[in-house]
């Protein structure tokens, strides 16, 4: 045992911020919870040269909870994070098992447990990813299941803590109740990382970041479209933040589609690569945000 | 028995060693899984060579990428019948294959009784042999 340690190769050795700057560069806005992983990725570096100078015994306690609204990036982040606990050799495998109620909860009596230990076995040595993890607890229905399998959970987080580290995901008041009723549970979560809304300016720059992904290209009067259509479906229910922009763009990609068969048939058109990859201000305006104002239920478009 | 010195039933991988720690249980276990793999827990408390099909301790284990979640199932296990042999298994689903790969006891009751001679007079002054376990001689559940 030496007294001196060489924290800069221990950040190299472990490449901990290559995953930091493709989680700077890929995600866009997020500022706190860039902020909170950094920390979190450098309290981890030091613990893990305290444990090897002999000062820390045990290692820290790695249960999280991410609230947020619906597509604001959470599972991708909990991707991120356990490759980053993965490079630091905080978990054995860099994989992440996401599940829900269903995955967890049984349908009868003696069905929950041998449910919620099988995931519980398939996440073993990685991240057990809970989304919408309030849906676990149903405090209108005392006879629920819910409850066994937060019991099997705590007692996996508590004796398999270098084994698992459990991620819970879902609403931010919803999780306050959630943990209000499970007293357990939320005093065993080491880090609350609370994920904001995008602002528009920030959806425009994702919608810019997801059509290069898909290899499209919105023309200038194509993005003031979006920009007004970010405006306009953020007022409306259902909004969902990064998703409703995934949702929006494939159906902008289907009605590009559709012009240029239309196009190809009624006009005998030939189209470049660039016309196909090209969405215009027509494709975008078409949708239903636009036209219709009264809209409530969540088939917008 | 005079070719076991250790009067222990020998059957499977490793049975000839001591009994194997939890460590190289886990090192096991990792070798199959990074063969693809599914592993299981069985148990039974009849230790006759030809007992081939045990008790299933739960269902296989397919899609695990750790050992942890396997030495969990064999703690359980043995929590759950301290006193019995429990075995791990590991299943190839290869075409052409699709056969056990791997068998090893991990757990056996404290006391083996082990095996008696048992002679059987049959036509003329010829005599069949067989073994008999003394454990099954109790009923299921009561063996060791």
């Amino acid at each position: 045992m030496t007294d001196k340690i060489d924290i800069q190769a221990l950040l190299e050795e472990s490449h901990i911020n290559e995953v930091l700057d493709a989680l700077d560069k890929n995600l866009v806005g997020l500022v706190p919870v860039k902020q909170r992983i950094r920390e979190i990725a450098a309290y981890l570096l030091i613990t893990k040269a305290r444990l090897q100078l002999g000062i820390e015994a045990a290692k820290p306690s790695l249960h999280m909870c991410f609230t947020g609204n619906p597509g604001t990036g959470k599972t991708t982040v909990a991707l991120k994070m356990a490759e980053m606990l993965h490079r630091l050799g905080y978990i054995r495998q860099n994989h992440v098992v996401s599940v829900t109620r269903d995955d967890l909860v049984g349908q009868y009596i003696g069905h929950t447990a041998p449910k919620t230990k099988e995931v519980i076995k398939k996440a073993m040595g990685g991240v057990l990813f809970i989304d919408e993890a309030y849906y676990l607890y149903k405090p209108e229905n005392e006879r629920d299941y819910g409850q066994e399998s937060i019991e099997i959970l705590l007692q996996t987080m508590e004796n398999h803590r270098d084994d698992l580290v459990v991620i819970l995901a879902g609403y931010q008041d919803r999780m306050g109740t959630f943990f209000k009723s499970n007293p357990g549970l939320s005093s065993r979560i080491a880090h609350h990382i609370d994920f904001p809304d995008y602002n528009e300016d920030e959806l425009l720059e994702i919608t810019k970041l997801m059509s290069d992904a898909m290899h499209y290209n919105l023309d200038a009067n194509a993005s003031k479209a979006m920009q007004e259509y970010i405006q306009r479906r953020k007022q409306q229910p259902h909004f969902a933040n990064a998703r409703s922009i995934r949702n929006a763009l494939d159906r902008a990609r289907l009605r590009q589609a559709n012009r240029l068969f239309n196009d190809a048939i009624q006009n005998k058109k030939q189209a470049t690569a660039a016309d196909l990859s090209l969405i215009t201000e027509a494709d975008i305006r078409a949708s239903r945000v636009f036209t219709n104002h009264n809209i409530t239920d969540n088939k917008t478009g | 028995m005079m070719t076991n010195p250790n009067g222990i039933v020998t059957q499977g991988q490793f049975s000839f060693l001591p009994p194997l720690t939890d460590t190289q249980i886990t090192a096991q276990i990792k070798y199959a899984l990074s063969r693809g793999w599914a592993l299981s827990v069985e148990y039974t408390d009849d230790p006759h060579p030809r007992n081939t099909y045990w008790e299933m301790f739960g269902a296989p284990m397919f899609d695990l990428k750790d050992p942890a979640g396997i030495l969990m199932e064999v703690n359980n296990c043995r929590k759950t019948f301290p006193n019995h042999y429990i075995r791990v298994m590991a299943f190839s689903s290869v075409r052409g294959v699709e056969s056990p790969t791997m068998s090893y006891i991990v757990n056996r009751p404290k006391n083996e009784p082990g095996f008696g001679l048992v002679r059987q007079e049959t036509e003329g002054r010829n005599i069949r042999y067989t073994i008999h376990s003394y454990a099954t001689d109790k009923p299921e559940g009561e063996r060791h």
